[in-house]
């Protein structure tokens, strides 16, 4: 084999779908020993590439060359037998197995036709665990390590099973920002074993710091191929969202004008009995963005819970414009002037099952004109959907199309379109740009700053100091359940935050 | 109507069409090995149901019952619940019919009948509402009360009849007074004396009830809500609980409609049971083979009931069991749940025209 032929080559790869094409006519050529970058928005037809070369998809054109010789991958089991292993993004695992029982599962070595032999696996694992500087203990069970391990025992079952090529898809984006640099570091290690790495990614961050080379696909066609030491981020977002984009959000200071949303020591117990919410007190104006720092697992999602009707609180008050909401039922809170963007969209945002159109009045059916004496108005619910879906730019083939099919990028698009059309007196934001692209980003980010200026109260909940410090007004840190601190976003900075987000109460600025 | 196109589409269609199939090949290769002929099995029986008006018009009898009770299931299922209990409903519904129609005197015809009818629907939604609500308010599993209640409703039957409907002497109740009766005269003349009745007329009507409230009201679309996910619902601002126990209810009223036309339109008494019927077990088997579907249910009611009443004829034609049809039946829905082999069988086909899964 001749050093320059690329391990894998995609020669012209298109693949349809009723009503787009996933994939356009895509090429793209991975070289031994290389971290090849592919970089594109949610939707953009990565997935869609990397499940044809997995075997999980068939082209309906063009081909694909292992080793300069064309193959056809009709299963992943086909591509494993070539030498290609996919680490998913939603890892594949037997949670009460151990890691051995995980990576030997479906090839399971046998003595005498019947006998488990894990020993001889162990082993195996171990030295493969060595070599690539993985530190998985084989025996142990997955549902006792953490994330990142999990991670590790799928990119050795790709490894055991004898891959020379890994495709990685989107593997930070359930990793903490410590696993991530130990990922790099074993993804480093890999290519110097040898390995070929296809990386799936939206993160440029990422693909500065790793990758060689970096293909970027958009609506389904290859717009450039680029080493990755040649280029900077700016160009790279630009070419993934086709228009340049900032990272910086351009507003106008802030005009608040009356106090929208009042809560006042509210006290809220889980389960255990353990206040999660302890004498918690804040304040959204109109015309302004509040943001809720803080570390996960801090009170935030209990706040959102509280302040939406979802949980009822121990104690406390809640009130929306001098009107007490405590523990009324989230409908009364809807219906009094509050939208929220949810923070886990498949859970609470969408019912997946449903169709776009039906999704898009999932809070209002039940009034006219959606609603005509007890039936359905399917036209009026039709209308109002392609209004949103058009004016909000969401990517469905149709408005019948199920919300799961569509990227979450575009779902998320299509609950921030819903909530906002609602009109509210308070925007509740919870993780609003969780899991999406650049470009959905300052979307997003350019529709909270909007509803701001039109003066809406909008609270702002994001694990992302980044994100709060661009789009707030004004700060409040929680820590255990309380507000700790409340400070200006011009006036702070990352060290100071963080220091408050551990709990130390150095308010700083108009605390 | 785009919608009821949409759900019986090529691809919704073949996978029981085709389930159907393998079954009916399973037992023949059953009927095989036990030395039968299936070929003669299978045009016995279904000469019997199509030979004479006769056989027809009780085919259509036995037809009647099941749509009820998969209606019921499938009802449920839409909102999330499996109802295992229609038969505890169908059982109550029997019984209520059975009572008014006994009990209750000096009303005129059509109203009779009419309020045996609603009586009979009314006993099969609240004991299904029971269920309903005990889920709603305590997160207790549907399938385990429902189960309990079935047995439930068999042994309170049993009570009701025997001490206050009994026919002296028998082990059933006394006649339905002749007013509560929704048997069709002329009609079964027409078929040779076969039991016809106007149950099965509602039956078709509460299909296509079935259908407009689910997928055309309000109220169906927050059914359908809650039995996708119950978070999002909440989060809508529905009462998910007051859904689970409407859902029941409404499930559990098919069910008992089901049982009060038995009574009403075809026995006239209710016997006093050793065993349950069945009719709301078989039910779950129907809306799964008609895919929880309305018309989907009429269509698999249809074949269960031709099925099940042909085999009777079958075992005259060609010796076979009757048995037999119950391992087709069970076949046809272990195909349906294993919807996997059948696309294997289909493959050839699916090789040209690719599903949308994932953009």
């Amino acid at each position: 084999m001749d050093a320059a032929t690329p391990v894998v080559e995609l020669k012209q790869i298109t693949k349809r779908f009723p009503g787009i094409v996933a994939n356009d006519s895509i090429s793209l050529k991975l070289h031994k020993g290389e971290i090849h970058a592919l970089l594109g928005e949610n939707g953009a037809g990565k997935s869609t590439l990397m499940n044809i070369v997995f075997g999980l998809y068939q082209p309906d054109e063009g081909g694909i060359e292992v080793n300069g010789e064309p193959v056809m991958i009709d299963s992943p089991n086909k591509a494993i037998e070539l030498g290609i292993g996919m680490v998913h993004q939603h890892f594949k695992l037997v949670q009460p197995f151990t890691v051995t029982e995980n990576i030997v599962l479906g090839m399971e070595p046998k003595k005498m036709g019947v006998h488990l032999d894990y020993k001889t696996s162990v082993a195996k694992i171990k030295k493969l665990s060595d070599q690539y500087g993985l530190k998985v203990n084989p025996n142990a069970k997955i549902q006792d390590i953490s994330v990142g391990m999990q991670q590790r025992v799928e990119i050795l079952k790709t490894l055991y099973r004898g891959a020379d090529i890994l495709i990685f898809d989107e593997p930070t984006a359930v990793l903490t920002p410590q696993e991530i640099s130990e990922l790099m570091g074993i993804m480093k290690r890999l290519v110097e074993e040898g390995k070929s790495i296809i990386l799936i990614t939206h993160k440029l961050k990422e693909i500065m710091q790793i990758s060689d080379t970096v293909t970027i696909i958009r609506r389904g066609k290859v717009i450039d191929t680029l080493k990755t030491a040649e280029t900077n981020p700016n160009e790279l977002a630009e070419k993934m969202v086709g228009r340049s984009v900032s990272f910086k959000v351009d507003k106008k200071p802030a005009t608040p004008k009356e106090t929208v949303l009042e809560v006042r020591n509210l006290t809220l117990k889980n389960k255990d009995g353990i206040a999660v919410l302890n004498g918690l007190n804040l304040n959204v104006r109109a015309g302004e963005i509040l943001g809720i720092a803080g570390v996960d697992g801090n009170g935030q999602s209990e706040l959102i819970e509280a302040l939406t009707g979802l949980s009822h609180v121990d104690n406390g008050i809640i009130e929306l414009k001098g009107k007490d909401i405590t523990n009324k039922n989230p409908r009364h809170i809807t219906e009094s002037g509050v939208s929220h963007i949810p923070e886990d969209r498949h859970k609470h945002g969408l019912v997946l099952d449903f169709s776009m159109s039906e999704n898009m009045v999932l809070e209002t059916y039940y009034q006219s004109p959606y609603n005509k004496g007890g039936f359905l108005n399917k036209s009026a619910i039709d209308k109002q959907a392609s209004r949103l879906i058009e004016h909000f730019d969401v990517r469905t083939p149709s408005i019948e199309t199920k919300a799961r099919s569509l990227s979450g990028g575009n779902q998320q698009k299509a609950i921030i379109a819903r909530e906002i059309d609602k009109n509210p007196d308070l925007l509740i934001a919870a993780q609003p740009t969780r899991g999406l692209d650049v470009g959905a980003i300052e979307f997003v980010q350019k529709q909270l700053v909007a509803q701001r200026d039109q003066g809406k109260a909008v609270l702002l909940i994001s694990f992302e100091l980044d994100e709060i410090i661009n789009v707030s007004d004004r700060i409040a840190v929680i820590y255990e359940g309380q507000i700790v601190g409340e400070v200006l976003p011009e006036q702070t900075n990352d060290q100071e935050l963080g220091l408050m987000m551990a709990g130390s109460k150095i308010a700083g600025g108009t605390a | 109507m785009s919608k009821v196109f949409k759900i019986f589409s090529l691809n919704s269609l073949l996978v029981p069409l085709v389930a159907i199939v393998l079954g009916l090949i399973v037992g023949a290769i059953i009927m095989l090995i036990g030395g039968y002929n299936p070929l003669l099995a299978y045009s016995s029986l279904f000469s019997t149901v199509f030979g004479n008006v006769y056989d027809f018009g009780e085919a259509v009898r036995e037809i009647t019952p099941l749509i009820m009770t998969g209606l019921a299931v499938a009802f449920a299922f839409r909102a999330g619940l499996f109802n295992i209990g229609a038969e505890g409903q169908y059982i109550m519904g029997m019984t209520a019919a059975s009572a008014v129609g006994i009990k209750l005197t000096g009303l005129p015809i059509v109203v009779h009948a009419l309020v045996a009818i609603i009586a009979g629907g009314l006993a099969g939604g609240i004991w299904a509402g029971i269920t309903g609500y005990l889920k709603a308010k305590r997160g207790v599993n549907e399938v385990i009360i429902s189960i309990m209640l079935n047995w439930t409703a068999l042994y309170f039957s049993n009570y009701i009849v025997r001490s206050f409907l009994l026919q002296k002497g028998q082990q059933r109740s006394e006649e339905i007074k002749d007013t509560a009766s929704i048997s069709i005269g002329w009609l079964s003349t027409a078929f040779d004396n076969a039991r016809m009745h106007w149950g099965t007329i509602i039956a078709i009507l509460a299909a296509v009830f079935f259908f407009i409230y689910m997928w055309k009201s309000k109220q169906g679309y927050e059914l359908r809500a809650v039995g996708h996910n119950g978070d999002a619902a909440k989060y809508a601002g529905m009462n998910v609980k007051k859904n689970i126990v409407k859902a029941m209810f409404i499930s559990g009223v098919f069910a008992g409609l089901g049982g009060a036309f038995q009574v009403l339109g075809v026995f006239h008494y209710q016997a006093i049971f050793t065993g349950s019927p069945g009719i709301g077990f078989d039910g779950i088997a129907v809306a799964l083979i008609g895919m929880n579907h309305p018309f989907g249910i009429l269509l698999s009611a249809s074949l269960f009931g031709v099925l099940t009443y042909g085999s009777a004829g079958m075992s005259f034609g060609a010796g076979v069991p009757p048995e037999i049809i119950r391992i087709v039946i069970g076949s046809i829905i272990f195909f349906i749940a294993a919807q996997g082999i059948v696309r294997w069988v289909l493959k050839p086909l699916y090789l040209k025209r690719k599903k949308e899964k994932v953009l």
